[in-house]
C-alpha cells in the first residue's frame, strides 16, 4: 500500500489489544514512514487512541490492558526490548487532547523533563530554541517565570509542543491536538506540524477530515478495531479503495 | 393544545416558597456559627482587658516569667508561650514527614490490601481520646526516654511533641493524600511521556501540584498542636519555664488554662482573667496561622481547576 521507498521509524505487526475481555484493537499491522505526517482517523470509539498509545507504552498504566503482536520503534521491539520504557518515551514524545502543562514556570515545563533525562546543554537556550520551534516564543517571553496554568489554552497546547520538542524526540505522537482549540490557535498549530515534519515523525489523531487531508502524507482509517485503509492521504481521500473509507470520509457516519 | 399542558403540572407555589424556606433555615444555620464566634471573642477580649487593668500589655507579652499563684506575681507570658511552641513544633517536626510520607504511599503506591490496612489503622489513631494519649506518654514514652537520655525529667516537652506527633498523623496523611490524588491524571501522563520514572514524577509534578492542600494540612496539623491540652498537661507538665531543651518539663498555654479552670479561683480575681488574656494569645496565634496559610496557599501553589 504505502511506497516502500521511504523507510518506516514505528510499525505494529499483527498487533491485537484488549481491555479486559474487550477487544479493541485487531490485527493491525502498519508502518509508519520517517519523517512524514500520518494522520489516523476513525470513528469515536475505534481505537485510534489506544493505538497511539502503545507506540510509547502510555497503556502500560491501565491495569486491563493487553496486547498480542509487536509494536516496533526504528526496528527494536518496544514491549520486548530490554531497554528500560523510560528510553522509548524520551525518543517518542507526545502531545494530548487536553493540554496539561505543570503548575512550575512556563521555563521550567520545558526544562525538566531534559534536566531529569541528564541533558548537559545550556538550559536557556534550550528554552528558547523549543518555544521558537512551537511558534510561543514571542509571547511568552517576557513571563518565562510565569505559571503555565496561566496561559490560554492554545498557548497551553504550545507549550506541551515545546516540552515534547525540547526532548529532542525522533517521534511526536498527537492525540487530537487541536479538539479544544480555536480555529486560529489550530491554524497555528497546523503550521507547526508543517515545520516539524522536516525533522520529526508525526503521528497525529484528528476527528477533522480537513485537517487530516491538510497536514498529513499518510493516512490509516481506523474502523471498530480493524485498519480498514493505509495509504497517501491524497490516495484515500480522491481514489479510497474501501466503500466503508468513503463512507467516512464523505461523513455518511461516524 | 390543552392536552399537552395537561401532562405537566403546574409549578405549585408551594415549590417556590419551599425553596425560600431552605434558603432561610441554611442561613440562619449559617448565622448560628458567625454569632458563636463573635460571642467567644467578645468575651475573650472583654475579660483580657479587665486583665490588661491590672497588668500592664507589655509586661503580660514580653515578660520572661510566669507566677500568677504566688508572691511575687509576675504574668509574663513568655514562658507559657515557648512551651506550647516547643511542643507542637517538635510534634510537627516529627509528623510532618511522616505524614506526607504515608499520603505518598498510599495514594501512589500502595495497592489492594496495604490501602485497606493503613487508611482504617490512621483513622483507629485519631478516634483515640487525647487523655489516653497523655496517660500513655507519661507512661511508656517518658520512661522509653529516660532509658537513652537519663537526664529526661518526669514531665516533659519530649513525650509530649511525641504524643501529639501520633495524634496529628491522620490529620497530615488524610489531607496530603486527598490532595495527591486530585492531581489529574492527565498532568503525571505529560510527565511520564517525558520518558520519566514514577519517583521522579511524583516528587516533582504531583507533590507540588498538591501543595495547596499538603500546606493546609499542616496549618491545620499545627493549630491542633498548639490548642491540644489534655496530653500536654499530663505529659509536659505544669512548671511554666522558658527553655529550649525538649527533655525539661514545661507548662503550654492550654494546661495553664486547665489548670487555673480546674482550681478553685475566684471568677474576677485576676488570676480568673489571666485565663482568657492567655486564651486571647492563643487564639491570635491560630488566627495568624490561619491567615499566614490563605496567604501561602494565594501566592505560591497554583491549582488546577
Ligand atoms: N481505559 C480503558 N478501559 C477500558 N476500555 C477502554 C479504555 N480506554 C478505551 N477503552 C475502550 O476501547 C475502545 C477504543 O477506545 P479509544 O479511546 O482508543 O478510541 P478512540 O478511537 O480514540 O475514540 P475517540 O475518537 O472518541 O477518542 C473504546 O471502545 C473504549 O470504550
Ligand atoms: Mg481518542
Amino acid at each position: 500500500m504505502v511506497n516502500s521507498h521511504s523507510s518506516s521509524i514505528l510499525e505494529t505487526r499483527n498487533l491485537n489489544i484488549y481491555y479486559g475481555e474487550k477487544k479493541v484493537i485487531r490485527n493491525v499491522s502498519l508502518k509508519v514512514p520517517k519523517r512524514t505526517v500520518t494522520a489516523m482517523i476513525g470513528p469515536s470509539g475505534c481505537g485510534k487512541s489506544t493505538l497511539l498509545r502503545t507506540f510509547n507504552r502510555m497503556n502500560d498504566f491501565i491495569d486491563i490492558f493487553r496486547f498480542e503482536g509487536e509494536v516496533l520503534f526504528e526496528g527494536t521491539d518496544i514491549y520486548r526490548s530490554k531497554t528500560d520504557v523510560t528510553e522509548f518515551r524520551r525518543r517518542v514524545g507526545m502531545v494530548f487532547q487536553k493540554p496539561n502543562p505543570f503548575t512550575s514556570s512556563i521555563a521550567k515545563n520545558i526544562t525538566w523533563g531534559p534536566q531529569i533525562n541528564g541533558y548537559r546543554g545550556d538550559l536557556n537556550e534550550l528554552v528558547e530554541s523549543s518555544l521558537r520551534k512551537a511558534a510561543l516564543w514571542d509571547e511568552v517571553k517576557d513571563k518565562l517565570n510565569d505559571s503555565g496554568l496561566a496561559l490560554s489554552g492554545g498557548q497551553q497546547q504550545r507549550l506541551c509542543i515545546a516540552r515534547a520538542i525540547a526532548m529532542d524526540p525522533e517521534v511526536i505522537l498527537m492525540d487530537e491536538p487541536c479538539s479544544a482549540l480555536d480555529p486560529q490557535s489550530t491554524l497555528a498549530i497546523e503550521d507547526l506540524i508543517h515545520e516539524l515534519k522536516q525533522n520529526y515523525t508525526i503521528v497525529i489523531v484528528t476527528h477533522n477530515m480537513q485537517q487530516a487531508a491538510r497536514v498529513s502524507e499518510f493516512t490509516a482509517f481506523l474502523y471498530n478495531g480493524d485498519l480498514i485503509e493505509f495509504d497517501e492521504t491524497s490516495k484515500i481521500f480522491s481514489h479510497p479503495a474501501e466503500k466503508l473509507t468513503r463512507d467516512y470520509i464523505v461523513g455518511r457516519f461516524g | 393544545m390543552s392536552s399537552k399542558s395537561q401532562l405537566w403540572a403546574k409549578v405549585s407555589p408551594w415549590q417556590r416558597w419551599r425553596e425560600e424556606l431552605v434558603l432561610r433555615a441554611l442561613f440562619i444555620c449559617a448565622l448560628i456559627s458567625v454569632f458563636t464566634t463573635l460571642g467567644i471573642i467578645y468575651i475573650l477580649f472583654g475579660e483580657s482587658l479587665q486583665f490588661f487593668a491590672h497588668v500592664s500589655p507589655l509586661d503580660f507579652f514580653f515578660g520572661r516569667e510566669w507566677a500568677p499563684m504566688f508572691e511575687p506575681r509576675s504574668f509574663g507570658v513568655l514562658p507559657l508561650v515557648s512551651g506550647t511552641m516547643l511542643i507542637a513544633v517538635g510534634a510537627l517536626v516529627i509528623a510532618l514527614p511522616l505524614g506526607v510520607g504515608i499520603a505518598i504511599y498510599t495514594a501512589e503506591y500502595a495497592t489492594g490490601r496495604w490501602q485497606k490496612i493503613l487508611k482504617p489503622t490512621l483513622e483507629i489513631l485519631a478516634g483515640i481520646p487525647s487523655v489516653v494519649y497523655g496517660y500513655f506518654a507519661l507512661n511508656k514514652i517518658t520512661p522509653l526516654l529516660q532509658a537513652i537520655y537519663p537526664d529526661t525529667e518526669v514531665f516533659n516537652a519530649a513525650s509530649a511533641s511525641l504524643v501529639i506527633a501520633i495524634m496529628i498523623l491522620p490529620t497530615i496523611a488524610s489531607i496530603c493524600d486527598d490532595s495527591i490524588r486530585a492531581v489529574p491524571k492527565a498532568v503525571r501522563d505529560g510527565a511520564y511521556a517525558l520518558g520519566t520514572r514514577k519517583s521522579e514524577v511524583i516528587a516533582h509534578i504531583v507533590v507540588p501540584s498538591a501543595l495547596s492542600g499538603i500546606l493546609a494540612s499542616f496549618i491545620l496539623a499545627f493549630s491542633r498542636a498548639i490548642g491540644e491540652t489534655m496530653a500536654v498537661t499530663l505529659a509536659a507538665g505544669a512548671t511554666p519555664k522558658l527553655t529550649l531543651n525538649p527533655f525539661e518539663g514545661v507548662q503550654a498555654m492550654t494546661a495553664y488554662i486547665a489548670q487555673v479552670s480546674m482550681g478553685d479561683v475566684s471568677h474576677g480575681s485576676i488570676e480568673y482573667q489571666s485565663i482568657f488574656a492567655v486564651g486571647l494569645v492563643l487564639f491570635l496565634m491560630t488566627l495568624g496561622m490561619n491567615l499566614l496559610s490563605q496567604f501561602i496557599v494565594k501566592r505560591y501553589a497554583r491549582k488546577y481547576e
